[in-house]
């Protein structure tokens, strides 16, 4: 199988794959970064969020031979010191339930804020709502993304 | 009290550990352990359980360790669902705390050589108030083991430090950076991916397969035949097993039910055979009452739980013994079920859980588990099968269908001289073989609820049988139940031309107890959360242009439960706008986590109301991604307001109560918008 060197959150790193692989599945069973999920396979959930070149894109349905040479970020990496403004709103606000979208949602947000840094109510909900979260944490997701816009404070 | 539930742990180590039950563990090193005996799932067990240990033990929660037990015997019933973590561990968590407690005060006490009343315990530490001294926990470990164990330590009856403030969740932060570890993230070196197709009609089976496709995916190690519906696929990534299942060429003997569909199903429920229904509830003689008659009939689809995290499990067969890594609310059942499965003894099966990317109750089922050590002992390694949505949505176990046929005699008042329902469907646990207690499903005592003091009420069920598996899924019969009652409550009102809320406060007017299996309802408990949500929806103020209300209320898993909608209709489809949704569950352990529970309960009971339909054609289900089945999303979710009247009593069910109400009051204000009753869900229908 031919080897593919990827760029994951700054670091290079190695994947003997077919080049039809779907990018959840390199970060997952062959780089064992698990936070990025499997939900649906076919791009309709967001659990598989992830930032190439800083653009919000569902790994489930990206072939890894299209990322090659890309800025790969995962929720790993989404902090460059720490946890990143999002994440730790996220906190304050006690989003998660499962949490097993969680990744993807922050991910979505954070694509969010870098184009719009203080989302209004409506831009929050056009932007998010290709995420699904079957807990129903959407009015804490809302909040959390508020909060980060201000620097943290509510 | 020694830590005996830890086998591999040396003797020396183990007589060190303080643990005079198997919920807690203290080391001489200050470590506090508190041992979470049900499934996290999203419901918040993992931070509301430790929360009432730690209440009597007097520890701070950054002062514990929270560890996962697997299947085990020292906890009785492990099972994660019907709202009953909370409630089943109350007794055993606060008990073991108090226990631990009180010896550790003992030990103080006895080293100091003062009485123990002189001494008190706080913040993970024994402190003689008189001289000041204090000792921590770990530092008197050692002693405290050697203790008796208290039979009926002192429980707190209220000054509570940490039961009832909103505190924030322990496993939140693992849930924001990806280091949550649920089943599908679990891993171990030499570890295989497994995808498995299985025949989508229920009862069909491999008749024959051409595995030559697949075997020419790279990295496939394995194709094999597991049990008699299923061929699996083990590759070296979840990817190339998928590629390779996809190669299969499989001949499937789909069996008796190749020609099952919906309409055929719903066809022969409204013409069930009705002449032997089992009477399960009744209040005087309903079918001598006189007075008008109204009358309506209801019906509910089958539905899927769609948890985010598709099914999965990983297993590791070794010859002797069996480990199992397990996204699973029955870890116990799991071991049990997979034990005969692979020629094991129970107690050669070890089950471990993990956190779950969601319940919802179909991880009350252990069909993955099964599967895992199977496929594991087929290729003699460790191995991982994942299920994909589509298989989540398809070889599912659903939500019954059902028709619930209900009559009512009104008097003059417009107020029901008697009341009748009878719910015709299958029964889940009858399905799956378990006894019916006094001629129904065993769940009824807990859903199937009714809290009217009407004079005259008949409860009936009509038991059909179906083919299609069927599993609970979150409120379980209280769904329908609550969706018929509260519905036919509205019709009633209406017809007496009574305002809803009014109608049913007058209803519960007489403060008594309507005794319903082992549960009495309260009518002034179910009146004050009625109240309390008119109040806070502000039920007698005007609405907004184009904006209508629906209320409805009902009492399931022991809590009381009233939700208000407030609705506009675009395009002849309601959009819910808002919900106000109260519920008295009795002492609340974590205001925060019933915020949380009340908001998700109501986003996924609004996908139950407005759409989620699983429709069958041809002998398989139709719908199979989230294209087909569709949750809400942000776009659709609607503000909600929880609410709770403040209680002593003991604490009672959160994650499914909010939902009965749901679906009847948005079709109530649907009502109030269109003067059209909604009697079939979903909605959308």
């Amino acid at each position: 199988m031919p080897n593919f060197t990827l760029r994951v959150n700054g670091t290079e790193k190695n994947a003997d794959v077919s080049p039809d692989t779907p990018l959840l599945w390199v970060l997952r069973d062959s780089l064992h970064l698990t936070g990025t999920k499997f939900g649906c396979g076919a791009g309709l959930c967001g659990a598989c969020s992830v930032h190439i070149n800083g653009t919000l894109t569902r790994s489930c349905i990206t072939p890894v031979s299209q990322v090659v040479g890309k800025n790969i970020k995962t929720i790993e990496g989404l902090g460059a010191n720490g946890l990143h403004p999002l994440q730790k709103a996220w906190i304050a606000e006690d989003v998660p339930q499962c949490g097993y979208c969680q990744s993807g949602q922050i991910m979505a947000a954070a694509a969010l804020l870098q184009k719009t840094p203080h989302p209004t109510d409506q831009q929050i909900t056009d932007f998010m709502s290709g995420n699904i979260c079957r807990c129903g944490t959407y009015e804490r997701i809302r909040r959390a993304i508020h909060r980060a816009s201000a620097g943290g404070a509510k | 009290m020694i830590g005996i539930h830890f086998p591999g742990r040396a003797r020396a180590e183990a007589e060190s550990v303080f643990s005079p039950s198997a919920y807690l563990r203290i080391t001489p090193d200050g470590k506090i352990t508190i041992v979470v005996a049900r499934t996290e799932m999203g419901q918040g067990v993992w931070t509301a359980l430790p929360m009432i240990l730690a209440e009597e033990l007097e520890v701070d929660l950054n002062q514990i360790t929270i560890e996962q037990a697997g299947a085990s015997t020292l906890f009785g019933d492990q099972g994660t669902g019907g709202s009953a973590s909370v409630r089943t561990t109350w007794d055993p968590m606060r008990k073991a705390g108090a226990q631990a407690r009180e010896m550790l005060i003992s030990a103080a006490a006895q080293g100091w050589g003062v009485p123990r009343e002189s001494c008190k315990a706080e913040s993970a530490m024994v402190v003689h108030s008189a001289t000041g001294r204090k000792l921590s926990y770990g530092s008197l470990a050692t002693k405290a083991s050697a203790l008796p164990v208290p039979d009926n330590p002192p429980l707190k009856t209220g000054d509570y430090k940490l039961v009832g403030k909103s505190t924030p969740r322990l496993d939140t932060p693992s849930k924001v950076n990806g280091s949550a570890v649920y089943g599908i993230d679990f891993h171990i070196p030499g570890m295989k991916y497994a995808s498995l197709a299985r025949c989508e009609t229920a009862g069909g089976k491999v008749a024959d397969f051409d595995a030559s496709a697949a075997k020419q995916i790279p990295g496939v190690t394995f194709v094999g035949k597991i049990g008699d519906s299923a061929v699996a696929v083990v590759a070296d990534s979840t990817w190339n097993a998928l590629k390779a299942r996809r190669a299969l060429k499989i001949t499937w003997d789909e069996g008796s039910n190749k020609d099952l569909n919906s309409a055929a199903i719903f066809e022969a429920l409204h013409h069930a055979d009705e002449s032997k229904p089992v009477k399960f509830f009744s209040v005087g003689d309903a079918s001598n009452a006189t007075g008008k008659k109204i009358e309506a009939v209801y019906q509910l689809p089958f539905m899927a739980h769609a948890p985010m995290e598709p099914g999965n499990c990983s297993a590791h067969f070794r010859g002797s013994e069996c480990e199992v890594w397990a996204p699973t609310q029955v870890p116990q059942d799991c071991r049990d079920t997979i034990a005969p499965q692979v020629g094991l003894k129970p107690e050669q099966v070890k089950v471990n859980v993990t956190f779950l990317g969601g319940g919802f109750g179909r991880r009350l089922e252990h069909d993955y588990a099964v599967e895992a050590a199977l496929v594991s002992k087929a290729i003699n390694a460790p191995v991982k099968v994942t299920w994909t949505r589509e298989d989540d949505m398809r070889c599912s176990t659903y939500r019954p269908v059902s028709v619930h046929k209900l009559s009512a005699t009104v008097g003059d008042d417009g107020l029901p001289t008697s009341f009748r329902h009878r719910i015709i469907g299958p029964s889940i646990n009858g399905q799956k073989g378990s006894q019916p207690v006094n001629g129904v499903d065993s769940d009824f005592p807990d859903e199937a609820a009714f809290h009217y003091p009407i004079p005259n009420v008949l409860l009936e069920s009509v038991t059909t049988e179906t083919p299609v598996p069927l599993g609970w899924m979150r409120s379980v019969y209280a769904l329908q139940m609550g969706f018929a009652t509260e519905s036919f409550i509205d019709e009633l009102a209406a017809a007496a031309g009574k305002d809803p809320l009014e109608y049913r406060l007058q209803l519960l007017s007489k403060s008594t107890e309507v005794k319903y299996f082992d549960t009495s309802w309260n009518t002034a408990r179910m009146r004050n959360v009625l109240k309390l949500a008119g109040e806070k929806a502000g039920w007698s103020k005007p609405l907004a242009a184009g904006r209508y209300r629906g209320i409805a209320c009902f009492g399931s898993f022991s809590t009381y439960a009233a939700d208000v909608v407030e609705i506009s209709m675009e395009n002849s489809a309601p959009r819910v706008h808002r919900v106000v949704s109260v519920v008295d569950c009795g002492q609340v352990v974590n205001p925060n986590i019933l915020e949380q529970q009340i908001q998700g309960a109501v986003v996924y009971g609004l996908a139950n109301a407005l759409r989620a339909q699983i429709t069958i054609e041809k002998g398989r289900v139709v719908q199979g991604n989230f294209d087909a089945y569709q949750p809400i999303r942000m776009n659709e979710a609607p503000t909600v307001e929880g609410y709770f009247v403040p209680s002593t009593e003991p604490p009672t069910g959160i994650g499914e109560p909010p939902i009965p109400p749901l679906a009847p009051a948005i079709c109530n204000a649907i009502y109030a918008a269109t003067k059209k009753r909604i009697r079939a869900l979903p909605i959308s229908s």
